[in-house]
Formats: structure tokens, C-alpha cells, sequence
């Protein structure tokens, strides 16, 4: 041990039998420490560029559900081209003061901005709410409200499924639905994703008179104005998408939030 | 094998007379769940190829060090690294591609053909060869892959590559895809319709049965 020179011990090492427990911890260690800095380095390195390709994915898939709404893109013109970018406060269903866009993430970070749902409340299977959500405000002639945009979420079959509902002035119709993340199973589940799926929601009505959401996924073909086509060989992902809808939708999503835009709020 | 095959057999026996998928029946998984269409086919083959002579490479590299004891561990280790990092890349530099493999991508760790090759060939064998093989490899599975996706997406969806060779019924065309095709169990089926043809062709990949069933079932009574 009393050679220090490293490159003397080095040799040593490899010349030791495989069977020594010297050298089965030192080949651990180095090939732990190794591979733990290429996937360190490789996550690091390239995560701001993966952050840019998620954040301009959402962008087109917005822009998309936007421009496929028949008739949005002259009121896209006539509005200016831009839509507007609110964050809400969820429980009192109006626009947070401290809150804004800009510091939304940051906000999200501390726990207590978040709500615990109880398995009554939890339709989702999201677990905990946050207590602030960013939409998207498209005002027509004379600044009417003529579309909000939402983000929803929540469990699908294989993971978390990602959206936005666009919502008609009503508050009741839905324009349009994009879905911005999801990993349902390729050819199945992952059929959300497909345009002549989502092309049925236009149109679809999301809550009856006694304002109770009835939004459905149908088991087989819609059978109602709530109702759009089921999935074939996808029940679990076409439950979830229901389950989604009705959530954020409802009393304990966007619930209060639509009835203040009803009142004439926003 | 008495005599050290040459690199041409080493790379293209894998191809067919030793095709991962098909005789070694390794990294079924994988193909079963991706091969819906021809491009997730394609896509994920490449992926697995790169692992696989990445990894063989790697592996070779160290043979004569990694401790018999601790040398599975380190084999996945090496494995799975290289597949977090090939992922990071693919959703950096290729995202529409990432996002519709989604999570198979990280599952060609657990695909037993790459632990398969590593164990069985590259452990043994200097890196140029170690890759050769690991390459004939990925090619072989790509073919598997690639085969059983044209027939599932050809019969599931009525195109090929995305480029529509029966006009669906949707579309005012005459063709009614068979979603079976595209549920998990088809791959089974068309899996073991491939097992099947191919040992027709060449009975000398048919294995001997293990049990043979005795020849009076009364005998058993």
C-alpha cells in the first residue's frame, strides 16, 4: 500500500482475478459512477432543449385547437390574433390577484396551493388539485367572451392524459378538445389522439338545465347530444377522458370558475 | 461451434437461421406491443439496434474485467444507462418520434435480448465482433418486427407506412379493418404464425418436443 502512484495501482487492480472482492467493489463503484454521470450529464444537458420541444408542442396543439374550430380563425383576426392568458383562482372561480402567469409555476411548487381531494371528489384519480390554473380568453366584437380555453388533466390507463377543452360562450358547449400529452397504448388508447376522434366533441353539450355535468364518453356510438363516440378496445382510456371531463368540468374543477363567466364576470 | 465463424456468418445468421425473435424467442414483449404500425416498427428497431451495439460494445470492452460475480448487475447497469440516454436524445432531438413510442422506448432495458447477446456473446468475444453479432442481431429483430407490423397495420388499418393501400370503409372505400390487428393478442397469433412457417421452411430450427406423450394413453391410467 505504500505505492501511491495511480497509475501503478491501476495496473494492480486489473491484474487482480476477477474473483477478488477488491476488485468486484471497485468495478461496482466504477461503473456505477460512470453510468450515473452519463444519464446526469445526458438529462442535464439536454433538458432545456426537451423543455423548448414540450413547450412548442403545446403552443401548436393550442394553436391547432384554435384554428380547427370552424369559424375561429376570423375571430382570431377580428380579436387581434391573441389570445389572452388568465390565471384563476379555482375555489373562488375568479381572476387571482397575486398569481400571474409568469410566477404560476413557481406558486405551484408550494403545497399549499394545492387542495387534497377526497375519493368522492377525486373523478380523475388526480389526487390533489391546484388551487390556480392558467386559461385562455378569446373576446370577439365588443369584447364579449366568445371562448375560453381550459387545461385539464388526470389519470388515463397508462398514464396521465393532458388537454384543452375549448368552451363556447354559453359555457356549455364545447368547441373543440385538444389533447396536449398523453401514453395510452399505440392503435388503442392512444386513438385520442386521432382528429376524426376529436372531431365529434364540437358541439357536444357538457351539463343539462339542472347544471349537472352529463358529458360522456359513449360505450359504443354517442346515443345523446352529451355523449361522444367510445373507443374500441380503449373502455379504460374512453373512462378516464369521461372521468376527466366531468372533473374539471363540475363543482370541484372548473365549476365555479364558468358560473362567474356566466354572471358576466370576466 | 468448433471453428470461429466468420464475421459474415456472424452478421447474417441472426437475419433468419438464428433470428432473435423468431428461433431464440428473445424481447417478445417489445415486439408485441409496438408493432401496431410500420413506422413505431421501424423506429423502435432502430432504437434497440443502437442499444444493443452500444451496449455488446461496451461490454466487450470490459470483458476481461467485470467480475463473475457482480457481472449480470453490471451488464444491466451499462444497459439501462445507455437507454436513458439514447431516450433523453430521442426527446431532444427527435420528439414527435419519442412521443409515439412513449414508453417502450425505456423497456429495451428490460428487453431479454439485449441482456441476451451481452451475456452469451459479447462477454466472450473482442468489441469488432461483439458489435458484428449485436448488429446481425437488431437487423434480425428489426425483420421480425417489421414483418409482423406490415401484416398487423395492413389488415388493422388498411395502410402501409401510413400510405393507404385499401380504402377503409370510413373513407367510401370497401375495405373494414379488423381491429384485432391491432389489439395485443394478434401479435401473438401472426408471432406464432411466423414460428410456425419459418421452421415449415427450415425444419432443422424445430426443436425436439421435451415430453413426448406416451403412445397408449391407457398406459398412464
Amino acid at each position: 500500500m505504500a505505492d501511491l502512484n495511480p497509475l501503478t495501482a491501476w495496473r494492480r487492480l486489473l491484474a487482480l482475478p476477477n474473483e477478488s472482492r477488491t476488485k468486484t467493489l471497485v468495478m461496482a463503484f466504477l461503473v456505477s459512477v460512470i453510468c450515473a454521470l452519463a444519464v446526469s450529464g445526458a438529462t442535464v444537458i439536454l433538458r432545456p432543449i426537451q423543455a423548448a420541444n414540450r413547450a412548442a408542442e403545446q403552443q401548436a396543439r393550442l394553436e391547432a385547437l384554435v384554428a380547427g374550430i370552424p369559424g375561429m380563425s376570423e375571430l382570431l383576426a377580428s380579436a387581434g390574433g391573441t389570445l389572452t392568458t388568465v390565471v384563476i383562482d379555482l375555489k373562488r372561480g375568479r381572476a387571482a390577484e397575486e398569481v400571474t402567469p409568469a410566477t404560476l409555476a413557481a406558486a405551484l411548487q408550494d403545497s399549499g396551493n394545492w387542495t387534497a381531494l377526497t375519493p368522492a371528489q377525486d373523478l380523475a384519480g388526480l389526487g390533489q388539485r391546484p388551487d390556480f390554473a392558467q386559461v385562455y380568453l378569446l373576446r370577439g366584437e365588443g369584447d364579449a367572451l366568445s371562448l375560453v380555453l381550459l387545461p385539464v388533466s388526470g389519470a388515463g390507463y397508462n398514464g396521465p392524459i393532458d388537454a384543452i377543452v375549448a368552451l363556447r360562450a354559453d359555457m356549455n358547449t364545447i368547441a373543440g378538445l385538444a389533447i396536449t400529452g398523453q401514453s395510452e397504448t399505440p392503435g388503442l388508447g392512444g386513438r385520442v389522439e386521432e382528429p376524426a376522434w376529436l372531431a365529434q366533441f364540437p358541439g357536444t353539450q357538457v351539463a343539462d338545465a339542472s347544471g349537472t355535468v352529463r358529458f360522456a364518453v359513449a360505450r359504443g356510438p354517442a346515443g345523446s347530444e352529451y355523449e361522444v363516440d367510445g373507443i374500441t378496445g380503449a373502455t379504460r382510456t374512453s373512462n378516464a377522458m369521461t372521468q376527466i371531463m366531468r372533473f374539471w368540468l363540475g363543482p370541484d374543477g372548473y365549476g365555479p370558475f364558468l358560473s362567474a363567466v356566466r354572471r358576466g364576470e370576466f | 461451434m468448433a471453428a470461429r465463424p466468420s464475421s459474415w456468418s456472424i452478421l447474417t445468421d441472426p437475419l433468419i437461421r438464428q433470428n432473435p425473435v423468431t428461433l431464440q424467442i428473445l424481447g417478445l414483449c417489445s415486439a408485441l406491443a409496438v408493432t401496431t404500425s410500420v413506422a413505431t416498427a421501424l423506429t423502435m428497431s432502430a432504437a434497440l439496434t443502437a442499444v444493443l451495439v452500444l451496449s455488446a460494445a461496451l461490454i466487450s470492452m470490459i470483458r476481461n474485467h467485470i467480475p463473475g460475480s457482480i457481472r449480470l448487475i453490471v451488464q444491466i447497469v451499462i444497459v439501462a444507462s445507455l437507454v436513458i440516454v439514447i431516450d433523453q436524445i430521442l426527446q431532444a432531438y427527435l420528439f414527435e418520434i419519442s412521443q409515439r413510442l412513449s414508453v417502450f422506448v425505456s423497456l429495451i432495458t428490460t428487453n431479454c435480448l439485449v441482456l441476451g447477446r451481452t451475456e452469451s456473446f459479447s462477454r466472450h468475444n473482442p468489441p469488432g465482433r461483439a458489435m458484428l453479432d449485436a448488429l446481425g442481431n437488431g437487423l434480425g429483430y428489426s425483420l421480425a418486427l417489421v414483418v409482423i407490423g406490415s401484416i398487423r397495420e395492413l389488415f388493422g388499418a388498411g395502410s402501409w407506412l401510413d400510405w393507404q393501400v385499401f380504402q377503409t370503409v370510413d373513407n367510401g372505400g370497401w375495405f373494414t379493418p379488423l381491429s384485432l390487428m391491432l389489439l395485443a393478442p394478434s401479435g401473438f397469433f401472426l408471432l406464432g404464425g411466423l414460428v410456425w412457417a419459418l421452421r415449415s421452411v427450415l425444419p432443422e430450427q424445430a426443436e425436439d418436443p421435451e415430453l413426448l406423450p406416451p403412445d397408449r394413453p391407457e398406459d398412464i391410467a
